[in-house]
Formats: C-alpha cells, structure tokens, sequence
C-alpha cells in the first residue's frame, strides 16, 4: 500500500477517535479546567493560521497581496464570496505579473 | 428530557429523515465548491483520484482533508500530517461531548454512525434543533447528514476528474487557493474570545519557526504558541477557580 494510503487509514480513525472521544472521555469530568477549556477552543484558530502566514510572508508580493486581499473581504463577507474574489485576484494577478 | 424518546414513538422515521434532508440541503451547497477544490488539489499535490475519494468517505473533515494535502504537497514526514490533521479536527472532541448528550437514546450502533458523521454544521443542526426542543431522532441526524456526505464524497470524484485535465496549476493559483480557504475558516473564528492575541502569536511563531527551524515544525511549534497564548489569558467564567 501506498504512503497516502496508510496516512488516510491512520488519519480516519484518529479523526474518528476526535469524534467519539469528547462522549467518551470528556463528559465524564464534572467540569473543565478554564485555562484548559480556553486552550481547547483556540486550536483550530492556532493551527490553520500556522498554515496561512508562512504561505503569505514567505512568498512573493502577490501571494502576499491576495491574502490581504482575502482576510479585508472576509470581515465583511462569508466564506463562500470570499473565497471566489481571492481566487479572481491571485489568478489576475498572476496573469498581470508573471513571475 | 426524554422529550425524543416520548415523541418517537408518535413521528415516522421517513418524515423525520426528509425532515433532517432538507436540513442539508444549503449545507450541501455550500460545501460543493471546496469538496470540488479537494479532489482538483489532491491530484495536483500527488494524490490518485481513488485516494482522493478514500480520503473524503474515510475522514470526511473538510478542513483536516485539505491540511492533509498542504501537508503531503510539502513532502512532509507522514507521522506529522496525520498529527496535523488530528489536531485540526480536536475541536471535534467539543462537538462529541455536547452531541452526545443529545442522542443519548440512539443505539449503539447509531452512535458509532452518528459520531463518524459529526461534521461542524452537523453539530451545529443537531445542537440547533435539540435545543429548540425539537426531538433528535436518528432518521433526523441520518436525513441532514445523507446530502451533505454523499456529495462531499462525489465531489472528490469530479473534482480529481477535473483536477487531471488543469494544465498550469499556478496559473489558475490552486497552490494559494488553500491559505485562502484556511484564512476564510481562521476569519470565521474571529468572535472566539482572544481570537486576535492567538492568530498573532500562531503567526509569529509559524513564520519564525519556518524561516528558521523548517518546514514541518512551523504548523506545531505555532499551534502550541496560540494555545498557550488562550491558555494564559483566559480568565474564570466565574469567580470561584476549579
């Protein structure tokens, strides 16, 4: 079996396991430490920025450019026609000014 | 309490599940455009359209299933993309706690069923509805869930059809399609408590770590500063500390 193979079995049953362990596990305590309530909360926020700074500091000017493009239409707009315009600008800037 | 239990009995299945169908309806919809972008991009970092497909029936976590490809594009150790993908879907182990409550009346094998199925807008429905005190049956949860997976898992099928006819990929920007997607999901965070403070630090430390360190450490070493950063200013919901 192929590497991917192996990490979408691995993945899914780790996923899974997310999906079963609060009930299981999580609900048998009374109450959450605050401090580890709050931790819990931020991860998705922590993680997915890991993935969007570097991508946008990193690179060049237009990458940079659209995602600040992107984030700006985001506070006003939902996911969906957000999505569109970043893309709409990285592929015209991209024809605009090859690297 | 047992409001479901009590109302089982009186409802039929097929109404409830149409019911939760509706329900699904718009989620469905709104998930197509990124369940398309997921199978164009995972032929476009080396995935095979079976693996792509594989992956959304198996994982069925939008935002982890696009980690996972950033994370394999960048021919990063494996061990580290299924710990990236696990700690995207953490927030999942918040969803089970409180759904679990709700559908206390299920089998046990409808809970396995149920819990495999606990996507965000699936707890958000489930949540939604159990608190308007409208019963949770598992005609209900299967009917909102049936749309919404069964084109998540179609999708990744024509968009890795789709994805093997792209020619120049960079031209189109699929490499910055998914920071994109992933700063529309951290923006949609934004009402979080301390949200900024851990977007800041999650930041600086990933663009630190990854001029300096390298690349898979940056998605760890800036996760951890975010949550500690929650975890320092969090304060006592009330005065008395547990």
């Amino acid at each position: 079996m192929s590497t991917i193979i192996w990490i979408i079995f691995v993945a899914a049953i780790m996923t899974f396991l997310t999906r079963v362990g609060g009930h299981l596990v999580l609900s048998r305590f009374e109450r959450i430490h605050y401090r580890v309530e709050a931790g819990l909360n931020a991860v998705p926020a922590a993680v997915l920025t890991t993935l969007v700074a570097p991508p946008a500091f990193t690179n060049g000017w237009q990458e940079f450019a659209t995602l600040l493009f992107s984030g700006l239409i985001a506070t006003r707009f939902s996911m969906m026609p957000m999505f569109f315009a970043g893309a709409a600008f990285i592929i015209l800037l991209r024809h605009f000014f090859p690297i | 309490m047992d409001q479901a239990v009590s109302a089982e009995t009186a409802r039929q299945p097929r109404d409830d599940f149409w019911e939760g169908f509706r329900k699904g309806l718009p989620i469905m919809v709104a998930s197509a455009p990124f369940g398309l972008l997921f199978g164009a991009v995972a032929i476009d970092n080396g995935f095979t359209v079976f693996e792509a497909v594989l992956m959304s029936a198996t994982l069925y976590a939008g935002a982890s299933q696009m980690v996972g490809l950033e994370l394999f594009g960048q021919k990063i150790a494996p061990w580290l993309i299924v710990l990236s993908i696990f700690a995207v879907n953490f927030r999942h182990v918040l969803y089970s706690a409180s759904v679990g409550r709700r559908i206390r009346h299920f089998t046990f094998w409808q809970k396995v069923v149920s819990f495999f199925l606990l996507v965000d807008p699936q707890y958000a429905e489930t949540e939604r509805r159990s608190e308007a005190g409208l019963p949770v049956s598992f005609a209900w949860y299967l009917g909102l869930a049936t749309p919404v997976y069964v084109m998540w898992v179609s999708e990744s099928f024509i968009g890795g059809m789709f994805g093997n006819l792209i020619s120049n990929p960079h031209a189109l920007g699929l490499d910055v399609l998914l920071p994109i997607y992933f700063l529309g999901l951290v923006m949609g965070f934004r009402s979080r408590p301390k949200w900024l403070p851990v977007v800041i630090a999650s930041g600086l430390a990933s663009v630190i770590a990854y001029q300096t360190i390298g690349s898979p450490w940056h998605v760890s070493i800036g996760a951890i500063a975010g949550v500690l950063v929650a975890a320092i200013l969090a304060k006592p919901v009330n005065s008395e500390e547990n």
